[in-house]
């Protein structure tokens, strides 16, 4: 026990002692959560549109203000002639132009149907489609208020309500992705080069030249590592809490304790990666690459799991960041309790073991 | 016996660092491995310290094998790797008492072990390792080994780059702690540090050359030695090198160690010949073969 503790103490000597790796691993995680909470997002906000206007009437009025009244779009220009369209989209702020046809309110009183036009930049597609959602939205309240007096013998109605993130917000889906993607990542990359640091100091033949156990070895490196990642953890979800409004409709003591099954995991999963690298240069790289992207692409972070194909989606369930994922939304916005959550928590417990039992097997218990 | 080497080889991918070495140091006995860089003293350290696996041969430390039972060596030795190995960013006192930790000992029970050394780094217990001289860091690494008590000591050149006074310091120390005891296996690149031990072993390429007292390991010097001397060393030595009959020329100091091809040596025929090559001043004398005569002729 006291051979534990004395280890422990060591290695805080040495994170405490190196100003500007501290730096770096408590900084980095508040850099990062606030650059990806702010700067990553699939809200749109005060496009710039155009009108080309053939009518000019009520109608056509009308559904203008509509638009420029609402905080997704803003009208910037007027234009004439069809051939002036191209031209504004060539010079790029203009991201949708909305077409009005001739005798627009005459028609519609008519025939009972006008058309609108919506022609959108689609250089980058999925704004082009929320924008050309949102416009459509727009029209078809005006529709809806058209016909208020008029009874239609057959109407479907579909309500949508949006449950545990009502408003949209990106930042609610990307929070609990960017905690994932960093605790990975500082963790894993903490403990692989704490470890080949050693190999590379040459203090590594001493610790192997004494009557140390793997075991304790591994174990002397992960603890301290944990109370730095539980650090970070709370760092973070004190950020997403008071900085991005994010809600914990659940239990934050079963959050605490799912981060830190998560946080064993990676961990553990750095130890693996300095038991096959050398120096420190190369376990950075291999847990910075090795597990940016996968973290990043196949955890369901960013891209939907359900929508990749097949093997992509075999492969995503290895992945530990996956399940700590659905956890800490189901925890943060569901309010899910342990009674929903097990499964994953389970394979998460299971992986950090696997983990953790490799490593020691792997760990060399001599030179080369 | 406390270490028995025999016929142990090993090969890295295109190298034989060692091949086919046997030896044995006893019971308390300071046991040099000489040889320059390269020899294969550091694998040597390396597979009796259980670090590496022979290719072949075996090899016992007190009396332990050191592939199967190499939890019991790391039990009872003490290792100075080549390379300063210890925290730099902790002080001497933190880097002490881990050590002494991790092999289930305290300072202040082996405190009578490196009472002597200690007393000597103790004004800088506070100070971080990495800031300490190469002396003082040596002085450092030799407690650190030695906190656990060890049965064996293994102290792979533990003098290079330190200077003079703090070498011989440190040499003191190790017979000391010879006298508690402890067989020492130590290596080292200077000929003057391999007459203090008890028994010496050349070993150049990965290959024992000899093994022998320092006293006695100068009479396998397989010629006889003279010390030649005269007005002008340069010209000396490029007038030796031409003699026909020259052997080895070595500049030894004020004099040049040299070594004639024939048993018949005449000291006034070379004296004749130098004098034609315009030197003044010429003396030849029998000279005793140092160690590192007798190192330079075996590695020849």
């Amino acid at each position: 026990m006291k051979l534990f503790y004395v280890f422990i103490k060591k290695e805080f000597y040495h994170i405490i002692r190196d100003r500007r790796s501290l730096f770096i691993l408590l900084g980095m995680p508040i850099i990062q959560i606030l650059l990806f909470g702010f700067a990553i997002t699939n809200e749109i906000n005060n496009v710039n549109i155009a009108i080309l206007d053939h009518s000019k009437d009520v109608t056509t009025q009308n559904i203008i203000n509509k638009i420029s009244a609402s905080s997704y779009f803003s009208i910037k220009q007027f234009i004439e002639r069809e051939s002036d369209i191209e031209k504004v989209f060539k010079k790029g702020k203009i991201k949708a132009v909305l077409i009005f046809e001739n005798d627009f309110s005459k028609k519609l009183l008519k025939n009972s149907h006008a058309t609108v036009q919506i022609i959108a930049d689609a250089t980058d597609p999925n704004t082009a489609n929320t924008i050309s959602n949102y416009i459509n939205a727009i029209i078809q309240s005006y529709t809806q208020e058209l016909n208020k007096d008029v009874v239609v013998s057959y109407q479907i109605i579909p309500i949508s309500h949006m449950v545990y993130n009502p408003e949209l917000k990106s930042v609610f889906m990307f929070v609990p992705g960017v905690m994932t993607v960093i605790l990975m990542l500082v963790s894993a990359m903490m403990t692989s080069i704490s470890i080949t640091r050693e190999k590379e100091l040459g203090t590594m033949e001493i610790i192997l030249v004494s009557p140390l156990k793997p075991i304790q070895v591994i174990a002397g490196k992960v603890i301290p590592y944990v109370f730095i990642s539980i650090i970070n953890a709370t760092i973070i979800i004190l950020l997403s809490l008071f900085i991005f409004k994010m809600p914990v409709q659940g239990s934050l003591i079963l959050l605490g304790f799912e981060n830190v099954i998560f946080i064993v995991t990676a961990l553990a999963f750095g130890i693996l990666i300095s038991t096959i690298s050398a120096t420190q240069q190369t376990a950075m790289m291999i847990s910075l690459m090795g597990l940016m992207l996968p973290v990043i692409i196949l955890s369901g972070f960013i891209f939907p799991i359900e929508s990749m194909p097949l093997p992509l989606q075999i492969i995503s369930n290895i992945i530990p960041a996956k399940w700590f994922i659905i956890i800490i939304k189901g925890i943060m916005l569901k309010g899910v309790g342990i009674t929903y959550l097990w499964k994953e928590t389970l394979v998460l417990i299971a992986m950090s073991l696997f983990f953790i039992g490799l490593s020691t097997k792997k760990y060399k218990i001599r030179l080369e | 016996m406390s270490i028995s080497v025999s016929n142990i080889s090993k090969s890295y991918k295109n190298v034989q660092a060692l091949k086919d070495v046997s030896f044995h140091v006893n019971e308390g006995e300071l046991f040099g491995l000489i040889g320059p860089d390269g020899a294969g003293k550091t694998s040597l350290f390396r597979i009796l310290t259980t670090l590496l696996i022979a290719d072949s041969g075996k090899a016992n430390v007190a009396g332990y094998d050191v592939v199967d039972d190499f939890k019991e060596i790391r039990n009872c030795v003490g290792y100075m790797p080549g390379k300063f190995s210890l925290y730099q960013d902790l002080t001497v006192e933190e880097n002490l008492n881990f050590f002494a930790t991790i092999f289930g000992t305290s300072i202040k029970e082996n405190y009578h072990l490196i009472k002597d050394i200690y007393v000597q780094i103790e004004p800088f217990k506070n100070r971080r390792a990495g800031k300490l001289s190469g002396g003082m860091k040596q002085k450092l690494a030799l407690c650190c080994a030695l906190i656990h008590k060890p049965k064996v000591l293994f102290l792979d050149e533990p003098t290079t780059g330190v200077d003079p006074v703090s070498r011989k310091e440190f040499w003191d120390m190790l017979k000391r702690l010879q006298q508690k005891g402890i067989s020492i296996l130590v290596s080292t690149p200077y000929m003057d540090e391999a007459a203090l031990c008890d028994r010496i072993a050349f070993i150049q390429n990965g290959e024992i050359l000899e093994i022998d007292s320092p006293q006695d390991i100068v009479k396998h010097f397989p010629k006889k030695l003279y010390n030649v001397g005269a007005d002008n060393m340069y010209k000396l030595i490029e007038s030796l090198k031409h003699y026909e009959h020259m052997h080895s020329v070595f500049p030894f100091g004020e004099f040049v160690h040299y070594t004639d091809k024939r048993n018949d040596f005449n000291s006034i025929e070379l004296n004749e010949y130098l004098t034609s090559k315009g030197l003044n001043q010429i003396s030849v004398e029998v000279a005793q073969p140092t160690i590192e005569d007798t190192f330079m002729a075996l590695a020849k």
